[in-house]
């Protein structure tokens, strides 16, 4: 297929044909990490900037080696580093950006729809890397890269989505992409953290974690936001690890072959058990490193068109 | 100087008019209103009405002016040039000025400013609480001397029933109609309509009941205390139902909504364009469908503007930072002209809404084209199609999500007390 999008903002914007096209050109890019020199000349003279107003080690890092594999240059600023805290506003330092000609801007923004701000006013390429609670495309990407990678499909499982749904971005792109391949999609979590109208995705909701899990194929866990107040939603930390922690029963209830993710970072102890984090099911490290050729691959197919 | 507005099909709700009738006005008072006047002198200006409404001036229960403290947002001046060119004749001002419309040298600036500068009558709403702070009764007494016609604290509610109570009360002595804002803060606190649009966005949600949990608190506090009530702008299908019971053993709950809630749902929010951020927020098509039926049914009595303008750096940020606000002047009376297109309202329906009804409240000799009322009159086309373009507006704020859009109906003459201060005919 060609590539026509100019940004990648969300995966609710996308096509299964768009999806596909993504992970078919990460597949090709994954073995480039695995050799000797691991670089290639693809992306030669552009530049990505990464603009980071949240926290993020994986991600950040993650496209900066991406682009770094595909020889881009790279810069990286996080809001310590910008004139946000002179009072800058959002579009004026996109715009003063846009103007040293970057091809591509990564944005990690607190809130949603900033990545879509940038996108209608700056010709350079955007990409959403975590709004808000909106999206966070090319981690919902990375997961399906990963379980089409371990379970061999990604149509037709049962995956189970665990902990704050509300407050997650990774919830809702996994969400939407899960959806339109057809598989079956369980939220669980304390139903101060189920958000309103969830059932119109399509997703079944389950307040009861060792009920959620039975025969899943995918279990996926997410962390308490506690920048975005996660922690007012549950009486203590304490008990939500009594009610909602993934422990090696869980595990065994599951699909034989099921897969335990983690988007990152972990609270082990909180939402998962040393015991699940390490053992033979987790993929959460798989996860890591094919997000470095998913990332690949949508830096290619958005700025590598006419090199 | 006597003017001659002829040949027009004039709609008078409050006099259950709607026909072929001329309109002679003199200085500032209708003199005559007649199906047909021959015999003018020969000064008398003729205004053609053919083919067009002639109705009374719009008075709105609910819009922001700016003045004193947000001049960079819009003055009087330019709120009032927006308000004539829309059709409106007398427009309520609420209290969230800087300072706040809390007491009686407030009251006179707007006054004086308004009568000095105003295009259109110009009523000030005074404060209901000192600084909108929810303390403490603001000197109600002394803004009513001063000249206001109602009081709210509008943009947020009386926070403690005790003390809106008490601000019912008081109220009694003026007979100064209470507008409440109907928000519950512990609720609140999102920036767009909580449902399946915000859980596709991501941004925080307001939900329904917000709104509804305060109307019925306000509700059940008035009718406790036998005051009359005013609700503004509602906008969900729980809060109409629960005005439409109240309504049936208590009569003096009135209520008021805005064109936004019976024009676009909070799929308009989906863009992120921040002109659709509003309080209350755009809702669900269920809502706006309820708000419909609730104006077809006379449960709503008022359509008000709740003209809200922004400079446009406060519209021009992340969605979660930007300001809540529509200007409205401009577009309230085409999008209100789709409800008669719709069928929901006929004309004089619709203007009973916009003229008779608000000067019920208000308590005001307006809203009415009979001999010897004040001549504020307004002719109007329903079914002229235009492009809104923001740029165009007379207002500062250029704040509206209906750019772009082509809309029917323009109002194109506007005369307040005899004055004529806008004509496109």
């Amino acid at each position: 297929m060609n590539w026509k999008r100019k940004d990648l903002l969300g995966i609710r914007d996308l096509s299964k044909e768009e999806m596909l096209f993504i992970l078919d050109t990460a597949e090709s890019f994954k073995d480039i990490s695995k050799r000797e020199i691991k670089k290639v000349p693809t992306l030669r003279g552009k530049t990505v900037i990464t603009l980071f107003y949240e926290p993020s080690t994986r991600t950040r890092t993650s496209f900066e080696i991406a682009a770094k594999r595909l020889s881009a240059d790279t810069i990286n600023i996080s809001s310590s580093t910008s004139s946000s805290t002179k009072g800058e506003s959002l579009k004026d330092t996109a715009r003063n950006l846009e103007s040293m000609r970057p091809d591509a801007i990564v944005i990690r923004h607190g809130m949603p729809g900033a990545p879509h701000m940038l996108a209608g006013i700056l010709d350079s390429s955007i990409i959403n890397g975590g709004d808000g609670a909106h999206e966070h495309p090319t981690q919902a990407l990375l997961d399906l890269f990963t379980m089409r990678d371990k379970k061999g499909r990604i149509d037709g499982l049962k995956v189970v989505i665990v902990g704050d749904i509300a407050h997650s971005r990774v919830a809702r792109s996994n969400i939407f992409s899960l959806k339109s391949f057809g598989n079956d999609v369980i939220c669980c979590g304390p139903p101060t953290m189920i958000p309103p109208h969830i059932e119109t995705l399509g997703v079944k909701v389950e307040y009861d974690l060792k009920r959620a899990v039975r025969k899943a194929d995918v279990i996926m866990m997410l962390r308490i936001q506690k920048e975005r107040g996660g922690t007012t939603y549950i009486p203590s930390t304490k008990e939500y690890s009594t009610l909602y922690g993934l422990g090696r029963e869980h595990v065994e209830s599951a699909a034989d072959d099921v897969i335990i993710m983690h988007p990152g970072p972990m609270n082990r102890g909180i939402e998962i058990s040393d015991e699940v984090a390490d053992g033979p099911s987790s993929v959460i490290l798989d996860q890591v490193e094919n997000g470095v050729a998913v990332r690949m691959a949508v830096l290619y197919l958005l700025i590598g068109g006419e090199a | 100087m006597k003017t001659l507005i002829r040949g027009g099909r004039l709609v008078d709700p409050k006099n259950s008019i709607d026909g072929r009738y001329d309109v002679l006005v003199d200085g500032p008072v209708v003199k005559e209103v007649s199906k047909s006047i021959r015999k003018v002198d020969d000064d008398t200006r003729i205004i053609d009405a053919s083919k067009r409404i002639v109705a009374p001036g719009l008075i709105d229960v609910h819009c922001h002016l700016r003045e004193p403290g947000f001049e960079y947002k819009e003055t009087i001046r330019t709120g009032t040039t927006a308000a004539t060119r829309g059709g409106f004749t007398t427009v309520v001002c609420m209290a969230n000025t800087n300072p706040v419309n809390d007491s009686r040298s407030v009251t006179e600036f707007i006054v004086d400013k308004a009568r000095a500068e105003g295009v259109c009558k110009v009523l000030p709403c005074g404060a209901v609480t000192r600084g909108l702070r929810s303390e403490e009764l603001s000197e109600i007494g002394e803004m009513f001397e001063a000249g206001i016609v109602a009081i709210s604290d509008d943009g947020r509610s009386v926070r403690a029933a005790g003390l809106l109570r008490k601000a019912l009360e008081y109220a009694k002595i003026f007979k100064l109609p209470v507008i409440s804002h109907c928000e519950d803060e512990t609720l609140s606190g999102g920036c767009v309509h909580e449902g399946r649009a915000s859980l596709l966005s991501g941004l925080d949600g307001i939900p329904a009941i917000a709104e509804e949990l305060i109307a019925g608190r306000d509700i059940a506090v008035a009718r406790y205390v036998d005051a009359p009530l005013h609700l503004t702008h509602i906008s969900t299908a729980g809060s109409v139902e629960i005005i439409e019971r109240a309504k049936r053993t208590f009569r003096k709950i009135t209520c008021d909504t805005c064109p936004h809630y019976f024009t676009l749902t909070d799929e308009a929010t989906l863009t992120y364009d921040t002109n659709t951020k509003v309080n209350p927020p755009l809702r669900s098509q269920d809502d706006v469908n309820a708000i419909k039926e609730g104006l077809r049914k006379g449960t709503i009595d008022i359509i008000a503007t709740d003209h809200a303008p922004h400079e446009f750096t406060s519209k021009d940020v992340e969605f979660d930072l930007a300001t809540f606000g529509i200007s409205g002047f401009e577009t309230a009376l085409a999008l209100s002209l789709g409800l008669v297109r719709e069928d929901i309202l006929d004309l004089k329906g619709l203007l009973m809404k916009m003229t008779a009804n608000p000067a019920k409240l208000l308590g005001l000799e307006a809203g009415v084209i009979s001999e010897g009322a004040p001549a504020d009159i307004i002719v109007f086309d329903p079914d002229m199609e235009w492009t809104v373009d923001r740029k165009s507006f007379a207002s500062k704020g250029k704040n509206t999500p209906f750019h772009g859009m082509t809309l029917r109906g323009r109002n194109l003459f506007t005369m307040v007390d005899g004055k004529i201060v806008y004509n496109e005919l």
